[in-house]
């Protein structure tokens, strides 16, 4: 099997990832794209892994470790989006802009 | 198994299986950024994880193909959902998406071109040959030996995002 192949399905799915986080206005739907681009990069790590016939795994490891940063950056991102529920009433993320000016 | 065998068969099974698990993969995800339902799109979010999860096992990743299933689809996927129960998410195209989309589509059109250009040039003739599958006892002697303190600091990393989750979300 073609390696180019399996790294442009992992491209594909970080590109709609990019595409999600800037297009999205709901914050859930961000952080759902968020995930899709840290998938994309398993995607290829795993497939060098197997290109490179490493033994010890170590693509692998850290493809495990990006699942376990992802699980914490999501459950500290929805805290923050409940949070800001909370205070605002909403979690448009072009609407909580009280930084920006 | 002699990899020129399996180089010179017409069908590679397991390239078969990972184009059609990669085809399922890449629809839902456009089915995620796309849909005007959120819940649709958290459902959209299970099949891109579950066939990615399913790629990672015809790759011979089998404790990450695994973990991926248990953890993305079993926790996060869930998580993402109570997240949008409690946050009261409304349907609609407008209220979804930003001003933003050409622009969005656009500069996200420019990274794939560029990442498949720089893909195709360097990795462009190189082949997978599978035939070997990454037990988990191989995994666990590797990250016990080797990266036993990435493994410990993301331990603690885990600890705090749990803490502060709780602090975050806490009603006082």
């Amino acid at each position: 099997m073609s390696l180019a192949w399996v790294l442009t399905l992992g491209a594909f799915l970080f590109s709609v990832g990019v595409y999600g986080v800037l297009a999205r206005k709901n914050a859930v739907l961000v952080l759902m794209s968020i995930e899709l681009m840290l998938n994309s990069v398993n995607i290829n790590l795993i497939a060098f892994n197997a290109w490179f016939r490493d033994s010890a795994a170590v693509g692998q490891i850290f493809a495990l470790f990006i699942i376990t940063v992802a699980a914490a950056e999501v459950g500290v991102g929805l805290a923050i989006v409940l949070l800001v529920f909370r205070n605002r009433k909403t979690i448009n993320v072009d609407e909580v802009d009280l930084l920006k000016w | 198994m002699d990899p020129q065998a399996t180089e010179g068969a017409v069908v590679s099974w397991p390239a078969v299986f990972v184009a059609i698990f990669g085809a399922v993969a890449a629809i839902s995800a456009v089915a995620v950024v796309l849909s005007r339902n959120v819940v649709h799109a958290a459902l959209s979010l299970v099949v891109v994880l579950g066939a990615a999860g399913a790629i990672f096992l015809v790759l011979g990743a089998e404790f990450v193909g695994w973990t991926q299933i248990l953890i993305y689809v079993g926790a996060i996927v869930v998580l993402l959902l109570f997240g949008l129960m409690l946050t009261a998410a409304p349907i609609g195209k407008h209220a979804l998406d930003n001003q933003q989309r050409g622009v969005a589509f656009i500069t996200s059109a420019a990274v794939f071109g560029v990442f498949t250009f720089i893909i195709w040039r360097s990795f462009g003739s190189q082949r997978i040959h599978l035939n070997q599958v990454v037990r988990t006892s191989d995994i666990g002697r590797s990250l016990f030996s080797g990266y036993i303190l990435p493994f410990e600091v993301v331990s603690v990393l885990l600890l705090a995002a749990l803490v502060g989750a709780i602090v975050l979300a806490k009603k006082d």
